[in-house]
């Protein structure tokens, strides 16, 4: 049996990530982390708005519910982080779920502003929760692990583990059956429906995985940064990164996501450090206007376009050869 | 605790409100109502005239609402010009789902960068005259900073109102909502009408700009909290009717005034939610729905 270069690659990059935590200085395990998060976003953002064709506005929310669910059971019985992500998972899944079967029924657009209104809302409901410190936030204390340099550079690792996890799940539902459903449904949802294909169960699926993938990648988010407050964790630019990285990248296949989140977030990190954090929000807005606008299809379809272009006029040149022979 | 003194005034202080979120639903009723375009970045936009007046009252002096209505000849511009790129980039292409709604939602980011990178993250108000001061009639308080935004916005809903049923163009651009080809053989250009109602949308933005930074001080990421709130009212409303948008904008000034007057004033923000929901569930033309 012939197996995908993708299993390989990414046993890879795994170890290449757990290797080099061992040679690199805290700083690059700190921007890594955040540049994973965001892939873990784009492609859970993806899965819903890529394959699907319904936006979500409301990513931040969702992050921002997992980082809460980590903060309560901390606050409750402070378990081991193999149960804090599953737990995350759920919660999210649900709550996905739930707006789904809400809004999903009517027109693409009212989920988009139901997403978006509701992450407002949950805000308003953590910033009134004084389990989880309210207004003021909550503190979480991490502790030393053995094997790894830092705290850091094991959730580094443990980030890096769900990408590829997320990425593979993604890349699964892509080619699969189910994939299949979901291109359908965004390519003509009343055609889809009367071909037979479960439209609402499909899209269910899809914003349930959606919803459990984004949970996971904020349930670390409180043991990275150690202080949770809602302004922070429900904040807009994890909306918009979840956004921009798929629709920069392209967001007709699992790789768009991948290669935005790669790029744009480094971009991120790296304006960030040598010029100004507010000029570089600026750059993810303008960045993000300007490739729905002049690049539909993302890297992925310039890449694709390019391609076609270079065999075109390969051919054209062999032509030429042949006819001045 | 539950006097009739403070229920008559929450009742008031609602109605106040309500009558101000009809300005601001206002221009969403006419471009998503209407034109079926979910521009999610007008609260941004409102924002955006805020800031405007905020500048011409400082620096020269001018009177808020007067300044509002001074700049709505440069936000109707920047309408059309909004509306030429989107019809350019995605309404013509028919990518309006995915790519539109992006789009604007990148629109909206943009200017509140913007205007944080210009005047930074800090509360800013304004100075009238009538600010500050009370109306009393009996046991009933009217503070001008809400009865002048009420009075404005009354007077734009009705002039729009009047607009769109009374006037040739008003009527071309009920009509292109609900049909298009008819209309280009009534010999007007779908088009123009589309960029003609989408600049008066954003005209009314800069008017309950003004209103806003009136009634309150303001700051740019204030917009967002506007966003299930102006959504909730045009859903309510049924889409693009002025006089349900008007009900509904009431309607929900006066729940927020009794959650906030009962519950407590952190709780106001989730009503909207909570109204656009239920609508969504039980009702999702609206009141005064066309389906």
């Amino acid at each position: 049996m012939r197996i995908a270069p993708f299993w390989p690659l990414a046993a890879a990059t795994f170890v290449i990530g757990v290797a080099a935590t061992f040679y690199f200085n805290e700083y690059y395990f700190v921007a890594g982390y955040l540049v994973l998060q965001g892939l873990i976003m784009a492609t859970a953002w993806n899965i819903l708005g890529g394959f699907t064709g319904y936006v979500n506005f409301g990513s931040a929310g969702f992050f921002a519910m997992g980082a809460y669910t980590s903060v309560v059971l901390y606050t409750a019985i402070n378990p081991p982080l193999f149960v804090v992500i599953p737990a995350a998972a759920v919660v999210c899944g649900l709550l996905g779920l739930g707006a789904g079967y809400l809004t999903l029924r009517l027109r693409g657009v009212y989920f988009a502003i139901a997403t978006l209104a509701m992450a407002i809302v949950l805000e308003t409901l953590m910033v009134n929760w004084e389990y989880v410190g309210g207004a003021i936030g909550a503190f979480i204390i991490t502790e030393d692990v053995p094997f790894f340099a830092s705290y850091n550079a094991y959730l580094f690792v443990l980030m890096l583990a769900l990408a590829i996890g997320s990425v593979a799940l993604a890349r699964y539902l892509n080619f699969s059956r189910i994939g299949r459903g979901l291109a359908a449904i965004r390519d003509d949802e009343v055609a889809a429906e009367c071909a037979g294909v479960p439209t609402l169960r499909l899209k269910l699926i899809s914003t349930t995985v959606m919803g459990a993938m984004m949970g996971v990648a904020g349930a670390l988010y409180p043991y990275f940064v150690t202080f949770v407050e809602p302004v922070s964790a429900f904040s807009l630019i994890v909306a918009v990164n979840a956004i921009a990285m798929p629709m920069i990248g392209g967001t007709s296949t699992w790789v768009g996501p991948v290669i935005g989140a790669l790029l744009l977030g480094s971009v991120q990190e790296w304006t960030k450090v040598n010029i100004s954090s507010e000029l570089n929000l600026l750059i993810v807005g303008v960045l993000l206007v300007g490739f729905v606008a002049l690049a539909p299809q993302g890297i992925v379809g310039l890449a694709q376009k390019f391609a076609a272009w270079t065999r075109e006029q390969r051919e054209k040149r062999r032509g030429d050869d042949s006819a001045t022979a | 605790m539950f006097s009739i003194d403070l229920l008559s005034n929450a009742l008031v202080a609602g109605l106040l409100l309500g009558g101000f979120y009809a300005a601001v639903a206002l221009g969403l009723s006419i471009v998503f109502g209407q034109l079926d375009i979910v521009n999610i970045a007008h609260p941004a936009f409102v924002i955006l005239g805020s800031y405007v007046v905020y500048m011409t009252n400082t620096a020269l002096g001018w009177d808020p609402v007067l300044a509002g209505v001074l700049f709505t000849p440069l936000f109707f511009a920047l309408g059309v010009a909004v509306y030429r790129i989107y019809y350019a980039g995605f309404e013509r292409t028919g990518r309006e789902s995915l790519a539109g709604l992006a789009f604007f939602f990148g629109i909206m980011f943009i200017l509140e960068v913007v205007i944080i990178l210009i005047y930074g993250v800090d509360y800013r108000l304004v100075e009238a005259a009538y600010i500050g001061q009370t109306l009393r009639i009996g046991i009933i308080d009217l503070p001008y900073r809400m009865l002048v935004p009420f009075i404005t916005a009354m007077a734009m809903t009705g002039g729009i109102a009047f607009y769109l049923s009374r006037t040739f163009t008003g009527r071309a651009i009920l009509a292109v909502s609900q049909d298009r080809l008819a209309l280009e053989l009534m010999g007007a250009n779908p088009i123009r009408i589309k960029s003609l109602a989408f600049g008066i949308g954003l005209a009314t933005a800069a008017v309950a700009g003004a209103l806003l930074i009136i009634i309150g001080p303001v700051e740019p990421s204030f917009g967002r909290l506007y966003i299930g709130r102006v959504f909730a009212i045009v859903i309510l409303g049924g889409m693009g009717s002025i006089k349900g948008t008007l009900l509904a904008a009431l309607l929900i000034g006066v729940s927020e005034s009794f959650v906030q007057t009962f519950v407590g004033p952190s709780w106001a923000d989730a009503v909207a939610f909570s109204v656009l929901l239920l609508t969504l569930v039980v009702r999702p033309q609206g009141l005064y729905g066309r389906l």
